[in-house]
């Protein structure tokens, strides 16, 4: 049982310790904020990666990226030899009204073309602006912080791997 | 003509305090309302930490449609923001800064204040009536029921401290202060400001404009400028009551320096007490409107006449 009137007393402490207190608020445009790295402002797309396999368009929940692509005809090096044919991205876009930030299409990418960027300040003035094409896509790579350093003693990535690896063959043979 | 000179000054310069007065208030309680919910309020108008936030709104209300609800009673909502702002003014008009630092000393300028002051709540009843709303109706009734409930403590409170000075005059009342008053007057002091703020519908008595229930009680179809003055009138209602209760409770000009500063000693004390006001608004949520009615009748009106019967026998006993 507390004196009658003390919880009155509490009310005034606890906003006068407010008072005296810094206010936690962020002056956001003449300051800008401080995000963690990994922020999922905005997917960002390396054009060059993307092999236009649809895999992050089919996963995608809210079905709010677009592709177009084209098959290229490469002619045969040889003589006789196979034609190859490869896709050739013409349009990639994402919806970014639609887009409700899961990170599916992230993690679906098989060659790692997509990419959380921690930029955020993509707003337009109306909705059918926030469709953003593969040029503004890319543009935002470069905002993609560098991915997090190994663990120390950790096995290096496969692609350093098979290089040096090839880099040993090639040695190995102009030695003999 | 020197006695008319004298007068236009005084009256020119309490309106100037009169305007100036209460747009502080409202600044203050802009910030250090905002500061004590960990927020910083106003900080682009005017350039430095949002000075001129009060301005830049009244330019914005000034601007606005002079919107008058087609069922409305017209000459009572046009009115009513006058009627609720104006006693203020002539109230500051009698509250004295410093000795002979007044508007106007009458001799029985406690009777005058109360008076007048009483009618600043017609104002918000008739805004409530002729806004033909059921909202702005519940409110006015609201305002109606509070407006009985408190100003009876609110008078009773002051009958005491005009009690104890033998004088109705508020200059005499300062003059006849003493600090033992502090303790001996502390009671009525403490009814008088909780049931000032009543009266003024300040939070946590804003029963009459709860804005989560009746939108906003009588000013719901009020807008523009019409609306600035209604809001007006609640700060320098807050003005009045922190001067009044610093001129009848705190001992007014008196002060540790020469009495020239008295007037300084005045402010002072008004500022503070209207920062607890604000500070009480941070602090404490809405009452319900029968804790409201319980706590006029049966905490406010006993203690009132407790601290009556306390200044009477102080007053046969010393005096």
């Amino acid at each position: 049982m507390s004196l009658p009137g003390s919880g009155l007393l509490r009310g005034l402490a606890v906003t006068w310790r407010n008072l005296t207190r810094r206010a936690v608020t962020a002056q956001y445009p003449d300051a800008l904020p401080e995000l963690p790295p990994r922020s999922r402002g905005v997917i960002a797309l390396i054009e060059e990666k993307c092999t236009s396999c649809m895999l992050c368009a089919r996963e995608c929940p809210a079905w709010c990226i677009y592709i177009d692509s084209h098959k290229d005809v490469i002619p045969a090096t040889t003589e006789g030899g196979r034609e190859r044919s490869r896709n050739v991205l013409d349009r990639f876009a994402i919806d970014y009204s639609l887009c409700m930030y899961c990170s599916i299409c992230v993690e679906v990418c098989p060659f790692d073309a997509l990419h959380w960027s921690p930029e955020f300040e993509y707003a337009e003035l109306d909705i059918r602006d926030l469709t953003h094409e593969k040029d503004r896509l890319r543009d935002w790579m470069w905002t993609v912080p560098a991915p997090a350093a190994l663990d120390e003693g950790a096995e290096d990535p496969k692609e350093i791997t098979t290089a040096r690896k090839a880099a040993e063959r090639a040695s190995e043979r102009e030695g003999r | 003509m020197a006695e008319l000179a004298d007068a236009v000054l005084r009256v020119v310069l309490v309106i100037a305090a009169f305007l100036l007065l209460p747009l502080l208030v409202g600044q203050t309680e802009h910030k250090v309302m905002a500061h004590m919910q960990s927020r910083v309020g106003p900080m682009y108008a005017g350039a430095f930490h949002g000075w001129a936030q009060l301005v830049a709104d009244g330019v914005k209300f000034v601007q606005k449609e002079d919107v008058l609800p087609a069922d409305a009673d017209r000459s009572v909502f046009r009115l009513a923001p006058a009627v609720a702002l104006l006693p203020y003014l002539v109230a500051l008009l009698a509250i004295p800064l410093g000795p002979g630092v007044v508007g106007q000393d009458f001799d029985i300028g406690l009777f005058f204040v109360l008076a007048v002051m009483g009618v600043g709540v017609i104002g918000t009843l008739m805004g409530g009536w002729s806004s033909a709303n059921k909202f702005s109706l519940l409110g006015g009734i609201r305002v109606a029921a509070q407006l009985m409930a408190y100003e009876l403590p609110f008078v009773l409170a002051a009958a005491s401290v005009a009690m104890a000075a033998g004088t109705l005059s508020l200059s005499g009342i300062v003059e006849a202060w003493s600090p033992w008053w502090l303790l001996w007057q502390l009671p009525g002091a403490v009814v008088f400001f909780v049931a000032g703020l009543a009266e003024l519908q300040r939070p946590p008595f804003d029963m009459p404009v709860a804005d989560a229930e009746i939108v906003f009680g009588p000013f719901t179809e009020y807008g523009g400028l019409r609306f600035a003055l209604f809001i007006l009138a609640e700060y320098a209602g807050i003005v009045v009551l922190s001067a009044l209760t610093a001129v009848l409770f705190l001992g007014g000009w008196h002060g540790p320096f020469p009495d020239t500063l008295g007037w300084l000693w005045t402010l002072l004390k008004t500022g503070v007490v209207a920062f607890v006001v604000i500070w009480v608004r941070v602090a404490y949520p809405r009452l319900r409107e029968d804790q409201l009615q319980r706590l006029a009748w049966q905490g406010l009106v006993p203690v009132a006449l407790l601290q009556l019967v306390v200044t009477a026998a102080g007053v046969v006993i010393v005096g």
